[in-house]
């Protein structure tokens, strides 16, 4: 019997019918994601790109003031624009930028990248390489995966108690540890207060957890067959490690790091916790670009610190703001944001794909 | 064992811990093991400080007193007024955050559930490789996309251009500014790719010998899809249900800003509703004094958020365990 002889029976054909029906509908829920994903874009980009259209009664207040040339000159046309990224907050909204947020942006994704690293990779080499499918090992295991499912708000509480306030073990006001470094003189504020250190810390215990995975990940990949030939060549198991595992496993660490920062880069409520600032008209340390570090090195020590704000709280600062010129301004920001954030995971895919490409086992 | 330890002396006599000699690359290779240990307890000493700071200020205080020490658990769980601003007569009920964080939740889980797992399907059986190429790394750019994007997205775009055009002016129900359904839709949104790329790992997982078993009794893709290869996975399934509900009930900055911040126990999706996380986000954006009651509370709000996760994320390990079928 042929096949179409087949789809004339009434049963067969209903039972082809319901499952194009049904492969229409799972292919219909996929394009779903990518739809919103294109609506999201243009209607952010789209604000991002022009003032509101002023009313009618805006208009004729203007007129009446009549704004003068020189006024004019200093607003900027569009919320999207190049003075956008070199002003501070400000009351009027055509002056304002995320100077402040980008700056305290890079300062908090310094210290995550240098605290989660080592930590993240010394506790995935640990429970890959040292422990023996032991007890510790598994408790750890499991920990880590409930962790990964705490929410971030929840790390916000515990970065507010034990870095801004440390149990409030240091009194009322707090303490300045005075820090003789041989150069320089390095105040340490105990407890941390909102520095860009309290969020620092708070935001690598966020991204721990997803770091450590990835990086097991990436040194279950290696062979156990380069291990064996350097223990046969005498090597001791951390010069193994540091020598022949390490290195082989790195591209998918920094995969994993650099997409588990770009994380931390985007998260908001924690940084609410523990009380980054909403207006803010400096960076931290005073430092806004390579000159003011070249004249004033010792503000590289002072900014760590210092009080911050980041990207995503200032883009919530202005949603929150009730004239429409801040959603556009909040717009703009986002665009800024997701162009950071395109950029690093760009980086990341980057990375695996040519690594995958050259080493073949 | 390690190999480390068995190299040097093994010619003379069998190894042990007693007749060892000291030596400085052995003793670097114990205190390099030691600070690998330590890199991977701090994960544990992590859950241990979210335990006590939680512990200390909802339950029992051992500086002060703790929240439950001066509001009753019963009045805690079973009022229905959430108003702890009030001057005279604060009342501690989490009904109302409750209510609207398993409205959104759930109002999240309806969309993003059934899209999700349609979309894994669509990828595990149906779509061809080009189409893989494209959906997956959409996917993985939906997923990294910051909360308060979302939110923004909902505020802005959702309800007035969506939700108020369709369900005020043509349905004539009154639509708020802030309202739950523009909240659930985002987290809806949000969810898909964390149940999308878990479930189809699942259904990935099934082995082919199944598949073409279908085939051969004569069944259509869609049987074999429906029937035979979704009940296989279903454990990892589920799973990635149970994850997923547990992420749309801890998010927090798109409910924030899309949902608002009036304690409501209703459910009726197009008021505005307080969740659990919203709470906790305004009452530290306002200027609460540290040790106040209102202060205190935050903390007990937490403890329960993170009772509920912790129990979902539980419970889909167990599923994942305990249903999983193994193949050969």
């Amino acid at each position: 019997m042929s096949v179409s002889g087949n789809l004339r029976e009434p049963a067969l054909a209903k039972r082809h019918r319901i499952g194009q029906l049904f492969e229409w509908l799972c292919c219909g829920s996929t394009w779903f994601g990518m739809v919103v994903l294109a609506l999201l874009l243009l209607s952010i980009g789209w604000k991002a790109m022009a003032w509101p259209t002023p009313d009618a009664d805006a208009v004729d207040r203007a007129a009446a003031t009549k704004t003068d040339a020189k006024v004019a000159a200093s607003l900027s046309p569009r919320p999207l624009s190049a003075r956008f990224l070199t002003s501070y907050d400000s009351r009027i909204p055509q002056k304002a930028g995320i100077k402040a947020a980008l700056w305290g942006s890079l300062w908090l994704l310094v210290f995550v990248a240098i605290t989660t690293v080592p930590v993240g990779v010394g506790a995935a080499v640990y429970l890959e390489e040292y422990s023996n499918e032991g007890r510790w090992k598994r408790i750890i295991q499991v920990n880590l995966s409930n962790l990964a499912g705490v929410p971030s708000i929840v790390y916000g509480i515990l970065g507010l108690t034990v870095f801004v306030r440390m149990f409030g073990l240091f009194g009322h006001d707090g303490k300045v540890l005075d820090l003789n470094l041989g150069f320089a003189m390095l105040s340490l504020p105990l407890p941390f207060e909102r520095s860009v250190i309290s969020g620092a810390l708070t935001l690598s215990l966020l991204v721990l957890p997803t770091v450590i995975v990835s990086a097991q990940e990436a040194l279950r990949a290696v062979p156990s067959s380069i291990r064996n030939a350097s223990y046969a060549l005498g090597a001791t198991q951390w010069q193994t490690i540091r020598h022949q595992v390490l290195p082989a496993a790195m591209p998918g660490i920094m995969t994993g790091v650099i997409l588990s920062l770009s994380r931390a880069m985007g998260e908001t409520a924690p940084l609410i916790m523990i009380g980054a600032l909403t207006y803010l008209a400096k960076c931290p340390g005073k430092i806004d670009g390579v000159a003011a570090v070249w004249e004033h090195p010792t503000r590289l020590l002072e900014a760590p610190f210092d009080v911050f704000t980041s990207l995503p709280i200032q883009i919530f600062n202005w949603v929150s703001r009730a004239q429409p010129e801040y959603d556009h301004l909040a717009a703009a920001g986002i665009m800024v944001l997701l162009v950071v954030l395109m950029v690093m995971n760009t980086a990341a895919i980057l990375i695996r794909n040519r690594f995958q490409r050259r080493t073949q086992w | 064992m390690s190999v480390a330890q068995t190299s040097p002396s093994i010619l003379v006599k069998q190894p042990n811990s007693l007749t060892r000699r000291f030596s400085w690359t052995r003793a670097r290779e114990q205190v390099i093991r030691l600070a690998l240990f330590l890199c991977g307890a701090l994960s544990l000493l992590t859950t241990a400080g979210i335990i006590v700071v939680l512990f200390n200020e909802a339950i029992y205080s051992f500086s002060g007193t703790a929240f439950f020490q001066t509001v009753s658990i019963t009045d805690f769980l079973f009022d229905t007024v959430w108003a702890p601003q009030h001057p005279d007569k604060p009342r501690f009920g989490i009904l109302p955050l409750l209510c609207g964080t398993f409205v959104i939740a759930g109002l999240g889980g309806v969309i993003g559930l059934p899209i999700g797992l349609a979309s894994a399907i669509y990828l595990s059986e149906y779509a061809k490789p080009k189409m893989r190429r494209i959906v997956k790394p959409t996917l993985e750019i939906l997923a990294g996309i910051p909360t308060v994007v979302y939110g923004y997205f909902a505020l802005v775009f959702v309800t007035p251009y969506v939700l108020r055009p369709i369900f005020q002016t043509c349905l004539g129900i009154n639509v708020d500014i802030f309202n739950a359904l523009s909240a659930g839709i985002v987290v809806g949104v949000m969810i898909i790719p964390t149940v999308c790329s878990l479930s189809e790992d699942a259904l990935r997982a099934v082995p082919r010998g199944l598949r073409e078993a279908g085939y051969a009794l004569g069944s259509t893709k869609y049987d074999v899809s429906l029937k035979v290869v979704v009940p296989a996975a279903l454990s990892g399934i589920l799973a990635s249900f149970l994850l997923a509900i547990a992420r749309a009930i801890g998010e927090t900055m798109a409910v924030t800003i899309a949902a608002g911040q009036q304690p409501r126990l209703t459910l009726n999706p197009f008021r505005g509703m307080e969740t659990m996380t919203a709470y906790i986000v305004n009452i530290s954006l306002g200027d609460t004094e540290a040790g106040s009651m209102e202060y205190k509370s935050l903390y007990a709000v937490a403890l329960s958020l993170f009772v509920i996760t912790l129990s979902m994320n539980v419970l889909a390990q167990w599923v994942l365990k305990r249903f999983r079928e193994v193949y050969e």
